[in-house]
């Protein structure tokens, strides 16, 4: 059982946990994820590391409440406990020798962008963080990313804080004027980070994306994490989740996510249901 | 009663009926009785040269055994087994016994052999059912070796290691123990509930078992042994990452491995309606390959109530998998589309699996297996409407453990080696079962479990 030693809802869908597992603590690096059941007959979900203690064991987690899974891990308090939590699963982000490196965020995947920044400012790298999400109620984590950020672009969908428009905007701006960059990374949802791919091609930019795709155990075992990458098969959890962006299908990437949409639709009405009977 | 029965035909083992069991995942197999157990243990003829021993990877005291069972001592039977056989309820389910210790069965000769595998499950069954006192722990030794994955091999190990006073601690990456036998191997072959009954059986003896752990990535092999004082390692980590054909549309939706279908199932318990992880429900289903891997993931399709197809490129003849699951399959409704290859999975404009394109195979000359290759008949192709395939071609080494292990030799191809009694090149670390082999089978994996044991105990024995 793995302790929850934190809970801090940073908007009405995302929310932070701190869980208690020092042995990951230990190990983690940005960029790898850890999977979790809430309880005895959940099921289980890859969450990528948002953070974590060393000294005191707890690791950090950001997630959408978006289906049965997270409905009910929202529900568990501060002082409660989930049932499995293991990891880290997946490479590290590769950040060793980029000294000049964008990085892109939407929405909840600023949640893992922020580590990666981190530590690229920690080794000295200058860093330009682009984060965006659909409206200003949605912003997650805006201190933090300007405090480790030589420059910082927020953007909205609608325009209701920092600038209107998406990430492109100002990575083709900037792009455009001749600015270059060791590496862009860039990590929230697919069509995101296709259209970042985009921009950076004509420029020869190494572009990374970190891929969060269906999977069972995080080890290698059920492949159900493939990626077309180069035309090749690749599996998420041993290979990645990180990918070469100019060359990961993301349009059947963005197909394959959607192989249980009808199940996880179900699940989370009748969460929904469920929750309504208990607290009636 | 006579003291032997001569009667040329195997004892019958009552099973489900095909109909029913379709449609259900409760076990086929039901097992004897004692009085039918009794009549089976009198048909064995209590060889001098034992040749059934010699076909038994775990070399069990087959003759010895039955001799009780025949006597009515089922607890003494028991004893015997356990003496060499960490897992006795899984081995008499799932071992292919036609090919080892009923193969060499003298009566087999000019009838049935006895049924070992029958009588194994039945003593260990009734053991599980009737034994109230815990086993009896070893003196401790004082030396700690860890294992790496809880399934046969590392289970085997394990158990051998702790019976010799070693405390053992077996690393399992998913949240429960027992590896391929509870993600894998499907319920109605073997309950889920008689693996936990052995690993508790182990757990009595002393070993501890770690789940969420994941080697290669928490600890590393290296710090395994020198942060936490484990004077040996070794690593049972399975067969790993599965294989796909390399055909066009492999990536569509309802194209799945048979190692995620069956985990989906097995592990996380998907058919149950109740269940948080979702199972793709398939009206049509083709599984390709030939193994008992197919098998399990073909009937498991049946039971979730599909229409279900085997795609195999070779004959019926050549078939990997054992005989008896090859007639359940069949007996359950599935079909065998043989000498038969996807050459493309069809799908419309969502990547929704629409079809397989198949072509048609005859045999040539034999290949370096000596089965005989499969080669393609010109304009053979043809279409199978379907809305899933599974695909079960085996597996290729997880790069995982190997990736964070320096100086870890492995094969070109991945697997760990290991010399016969499981001696990696790195000192302390010993390997076995489809790590090592590639995917075999769960006694085979048994059978290196236990010599690793062996061998740990000398090495720590003997270091200075």
């Amino acid at each position: 059982m793995y302790k929850i030693l934190k809970k801090e809802i940073l908007n009405p869908t995302v929310t932070r946990m701190t869980i208690e597992a020092p042995l990951i603590a230990k190990k983690a690096q940005a960029g790898q994820f850890i999977i979790l059941r809430v309880d005895e007959k959940g099921e289980r979900i890859p969450l990528t590391v948002a953070g974590c203690d060393r000294a005191s064991g707890g690791v950090d987690i950001i997630f959408q409440i978006v289906g049965g899974t997270t409905m009910a891990l929202n529900e568990k308090k501060e002082g409660e406990y989930l049932c499995d939590f293991v990891g880290p699963l997946g490479m590290p982000t590769e950040v060793e020798g980029l000294k000049k490196v964008a990085v892109v965020g939407g929405g909840v995947g600023c949640a893992i962008a922020l580590p990666v920044a981190k530590k690229l400012h920690e080794s000295g790298a200058e860093v330009t963080a682009i984060v965006g999400f659909r409206n200003k109620d949605l912003v997650i984590l805006e201190d933090e990313f300007r405090a480790l950020s030589d420059r910082f672009f927020m953007m909205t969908d609608d325009g209701s804080h920092g600038q209107k428009g998406n990430v492109c905007l100002p990575l083709n701006d900037l792009l455009g004027k001749g600015e270059t960059f060791d590496a862009v990374i860039t990590i929230g949802p697919l069509i995101m980070m296709k259209f970042v791919a985009e921009a950076t091609r004509p420029y020869h930019i190494k572009t990374i994306a970190s891929m969060n795709p269906i999977m069972i155990d995080g080890t290698g075992m059920c492949g159900g994490c493939r990626v077309s990458v180069g035309g090749k098969m690749k599996f998420a959890c041993v290979d990645g989740p990180d990918f070469d962006a100019h060359e990961i299908d993301f349009d059947e990437a963005m197909k394959r996510g959607k192989t249980y949409t009808e199940f996880e639709q179900a699940a989370r009405e009748k969460h929904c249901n469920l929750f309504k009977k208990g607290v009636k | 009663m006579p003291k032997f029965n001569m009667d040329p035909k195997k004892s019958e083992m009552p099973t489900q009926d095909p109909a029913v069991r379709a449609g259900n995942f409760l076990e086929v197999a039901l097992g004897y009785d004692e009085q039918t157990a009794i009549n089976e243990a009198k048909r064995c003829l209590n060889c001098k040269n034992k040749p059934c021993e010699a076909g038994c990877p775990v070399n069990v005291a087959i003759p010895e055994f039955i001799s009780r069972v025949a006597e009515g001592d089922f607890e003494g039977a028991y004893e015997v087994i356990s003496r060499t056989s960490a897992l006795p309820a899984v081995c008499g389910r799932v071992c292919p016994q036609e090919t080892q210790c009923e193969g060499k069965c003298t009566r087999g000769i000019k009838g049935e052999p006895v049924g070992i595998g029958r009588l194994e499950r039945f003593v260990a069954d009734y053991h599980n059912a009737h034994c109230k006192t815990q086993p009896v722990r070893a003196a401790a030794n004082g030396h700690k070796v860890a294992v790496v994955g809880s399934g046969p091999a590392g289970l085997t190990c394990a158990g051998d290691l702790a019976r010799l006073g070693y405390e053992v601690t077996v690393f399992e990456a998913l949240h429960v123990a027992g590896g391929v036998l509870v993600y894998g191997i499907p319920e109605f072959r073997l309950p889920k509930a008689i693996v936990r009954k052995e690993v508790e059986n182990l757990k009595a003896l002393g070993v501890k078992v770690e789940t969420n752990s994941v080697v290669g990535r928490v600890f590393t092999v290296d710090e395994l042994k020198k942060e936490y004082g484990f004077e040996a390692v070794f690593l049972g980590t399975g067969a790993g990452l599965p294989m796909f054909m390399g055909i066009e549309g492999e990536n569509a939706k309802g194209v799945f491995s048979a190692n995620e279908y069956l985990t989906r199932i097995n592990l996380m318990k998907a058919y149950e309606n109740d269940a948080a992880t979702p199972v793709f429900r398939a009206k049509k289903v083709a599984v390709v390959g030939g193994g008992n891997v197919a098998m399990d993931a073909a009937r498991s399709a049946k039971r979730m109530g599909a229409e279900v197809y085997i795609i195999y490129r070779r004959s019926e003849a050549e078939l990997p998998a054992r005989r008896e699951e090859v007639e359940h399959a069949k007996e359950e409704g599935v079909v065998f589309k043989l000498l038969t290859n996807p050459v493309r999975i069809l799908t419309d404009a969502d990547e929704n699996v629409t079809g397989v394109r198949c072509v048609e195979m005859e045999l040539g000359e034999p290949d370096a297996s000596g089965r005989r290759r499969p080669v393609v008949k010109e304009g053979s192709e043809f279409d199978i409407p379907l809305d899933c395939v599974i695909m079960s071609l085996g597996t290729s080494p997880n790069p995982l453990l190997r990736n964070a292990t320096q100086g870890l030799q492995t094969k070109p191809r991945g697997e760990i080696v290991a010399d016969e009694n499981g001696a990696t090149s790195l000192e302390g670390v010993y390997a076995g079962g489809d790590a090592v082999t590639g995917a075999a089978t769960v006694i085979l994996a048994m059978g290196a479990g236990k010599k690793a044991a062996k061998a740990i105990d000398e090495y720590i024995r003997t270091k200075k």
